[in-house]
């Protein structure tokens, strides 16, 4: 595979994720595509820990570590910081989990991006609250065991569309990536950077110990959640033009969910269910990106 | 040069003078006013800096934090709700050791509402290891806040000008306004001892383990120490300049005094004439005006109070289960002295209500006339109930 991107890492090895930490991959390829001009803020998150305690740091670009709710309001200050110095090489990045992107952060998040605040905000997807030990967040997916919904309480809301959300504020650019499609995530990170602004990043990132899934499993895991529509790779411009990045194979959710310890409970008949709400979300992107049914070989 | 400013204005202007490169703000009332003129004076070019208009208080501290730790100077304003959201944030901005500067006018808490002054809001947040300096009138909340960020950026905590809602916020009154060169000369610009920076990347505010965070406290309480030795060594500097100085305390005719008011923000003008009153009336009284709260001072209260028979701490704020919050700190500061007066604790104008003269000269002669406080603290101008209907 051949990646256009720098040998140069801005990553150390010694970092403290779990074994096979779709996080962890995240940042790397990230701060390839994005280089040494960089300011990263980090909102309470699985990567307040993975980036290692003082006086250590695992990442060779400065870091602000702040509160959970304030990614968007905090890169804010920061931008507004760099242009009062006349710098505007840098790009300000707000690195944020699914808690504190869909739940304690959207807030300063929607209010940092109304005001198109210059900067890209990514969020990097584990679908709950893993720092804390696998509770359940407005991202976590319809059918999911967490702690906090155990047993028959199992999740039965459907997840949040944080991209949709940031879509209707209409920023200069939106886009989904996964760490099973690294060409395609470079590639977004570098287009985000280019571009003035707002930008928001959504990256799929598995996380083998909330998802109760072996660590070898989290790239081909992150690869069938694309590969069956449940997280479709897509960007919007401008908060109308839609593009489609990948268009699925057909194959059927159920290969998806029954690798996983969180959705072993789940009957053949709640797998139905969960494949129609795929499919019905799946057609309303194809229509809102302007693609016909049959083109895009949707799933029966 | 003198101008009639209303309090709020006195404030901006401050701000205007100190050149700050980032301020963020969200409307509260009795605020706005003070962000409202830097919102102008940025728009029109008077002040070149970036104004965010943020969504939420709790969002503007978070910029500021953003900003403070890219090394620019900060500014910010809020009131009581709008002190609470930032709660967390305080704790934030102090312990990243970052210079920011805020006014926070003193406004008390609903429910129900009531946007009058009341200092509760702040008091509220004497642990979060913010410095915070009372001011008694417009001229004293410019010559601060000014003096607010040299403090700030010298000893590398965040510093609180508190000012009494509408009493000072909205009054009108003749402050003299430095020229800009001379603000200039007391304050030069910001030169952050640390920063984030692409060419020396660093992580700031990272994990912190039990091997390393109680040093973390400790340094901070160490820049707290020396806030108000910093604070007296800037009031040198503004004084030579601008010939006025406040200090940490204001001790008025309190060494001969058998009783000593001890007061804050503007309930000290107002004490200021009933202390004249009294003493014409032959009546041994001092005034102790408590500027610094955080840091407490310890020994300056210790030393102007050391010969009174009493103190009559009047506390336009309550901490409910235990009293009035200056009265319940000087307790604590005087307790293991040998020879020590007895502290009066009362309880006047919360909620915006009137501390008039009458007010003052009826806590003078209730303490003069008991032995000993009737209570842990004692409630000036209730209301009698209503009478059953």
């Amino acid at each position: 595979m051949e990646l256009d991107v720098l040998d140069r890492d801005y990553m150390c090895s010694g970092h403290v994720g779990c074994p096979g930490c779709g996080a962890a991959i995240a940042m790397r390829f990230l701060l390839k595509a994005l280089g040494e001009k960089t300011m990263m803020v980090i909102p309470a998150c699985c990567w307040s820990i993975i980036a290692g305690p003082h006086p250590q740091s695992t990442l060779k670009v400065p870091v602000l570590h702040t509160a959970f709710e304030t990614g968007g309001a905090v890169a804010s200050g920061i931008r507004a910081a760099l242009d009062a110095k006349g710098d505007t090489e840098t790009t300000v990045v707000t690195w944020a989990g699914d808690g504190g992107t869909f739940d304690i952060g959207f807030q300063a998040l929607s209010g940092a991006v109304e005001r198109n605040e210059d900067f890209i905000y990514v969020c990097y997807d584990n679908e709950a609250y893993m720092n804390t030990g696998v509770q359940r967040s407005s991202s976590t997916p319809y059918g999911a065991w967490t702690t906090t919904t155990p047993g028959q309480e199992w999740k039965r809301l459907r997840k949040k569309n944080i991209v949709e959300a940031l879509v209707a504020h209409r920023i200069p650019y939106a886009a989904t990536a996964s760490i099973a499609f690294p060409e395609d995530l470079v590639r977004k990170v570098k287009k985000a950077k280019g571009i003035k602004g707002s930008r928001f990043l959504h990256i799929y990132a598995s996380c083998p110990t909330g998802w109760r899934i072996p660590s070898e499993m989290a790239i081909k895991i992150a690869r069938m959640a694309v590969q069956t529509n449940i997280f479709p790779l897509y960007e919007v411009e401008n908060g109308v033009r839609y593009t489609i990045n990948y268009m699925p194979k057909g194959y059927l959710v159920r290969e998806y969910f029954k690798l996983q310890g969180r959705f072993k409970h789940l009957t053949d008949n709640d797998l139905e269910q969960i494949q129609e709400m795929v499919n019905e979300d799946w057609e309303l992107l194809l229509r809102k990106a302007g693609v016909s049914m049959s083109a895009a070989g949707t799933v029966a | 040069m003198k101008k009639v400013v209303e309090g709020s204005h006195a404030v901006s202007e401050a701000v205007r003078l100190a050149r700050a490169d980032v301020i963020s703000a969200y409307p509260i009332t009795p605020q706005t006013h003070i962000v409202e003129l830097l919102s102008e004076y940025c728009s029109d070019g008077t002040l070149n800096a970036k104004f965010l208009r943020v969504e939420s208080e709790h969002s503007a501290m978070a910029a500021l934090i953003g900003a403070a730790s890219a090394g620019v100077r900060t500014f910010t304003a809020t009131s009581s709700q709008g002190l609470a959201l930032m709660h967390e944030l305080l704790h934030w901005a102090a312990g990243a050791r970052l210079p920011i500067v805020m006014a926070e006018v003193n406004r008390a808490l609903a429910p129900g509402w009531n946007i009058w002054t009341e200092q509760t809001d702040s008091l509220a947040q004497r642990d979060t290891g913010w410095i915070q300096l009372y001011c008694e009138d417009a001229q004293e909340a410019l010559d601060t806040t000014l003096q607010a960020f040299r403090l700030a950026e010298t000893v590398y905590l965040p510093v609180m000008v508190v000012l009494d809602a509408f009493f000072l916020s909205h009054t009108y009154e003749p402050v003299d306004i430095p020229e800009q060169e001379e603000a200039d000369r007391f304050l030069p610009p910001f030169k952050p001892a640390f920063q984030l920076d692409t060419q020396n990347p660093s992580a700031f505010n990272q994990l912190a383990p039990p091997n390393v965070y109680m040093e973390m406290r400790r340094s901070l309480q160490d820049a707290m120490e020396s806030a108000l030795d910093v604070l007296d060594t800037i009031e040198d500097d503004y004084e030579k300049l601008f010939g006025r100085r406040y200090g940490a305390v204001e001790a008025v005719q309190c060494d001969d005094a058998d009783i000593i008011l001890v007061t804050s923000g503007t309930v000290t003008s107002t004490s200021r004439l009933v202390l004249r009153q009294l003493r014409e009336k032959g009546e041994k009284v001092g005034l102790l005006k408590m500027k610094a709260f955080r840091p407490f001072p310890f020994e300056a209260l210790r030393k102007h109070t050391a010969h009174a028979k009493k103190l009559a701490v009047i506390d336009r704020n309550f901490s409910f289960g235990a009293g009035g919050i200056f009265a319940q700190e000087i307790r604590s500061a005087l307790c293991n002295l040998a020879r020590r007066p007895l502290v009066f604790g009362y309880v006047a104008g919360l909620g915006g209500r009137d501390v008039t003269t009458d007010v003052i000269e009826d806590i003078y002669w209730r303490t003069k006339t008991s032995a000993h406080p009737e209570g842990e603290s004692i409630w000036i101008g209730l209301h009698q109930p209503a009478p059953a209907a």
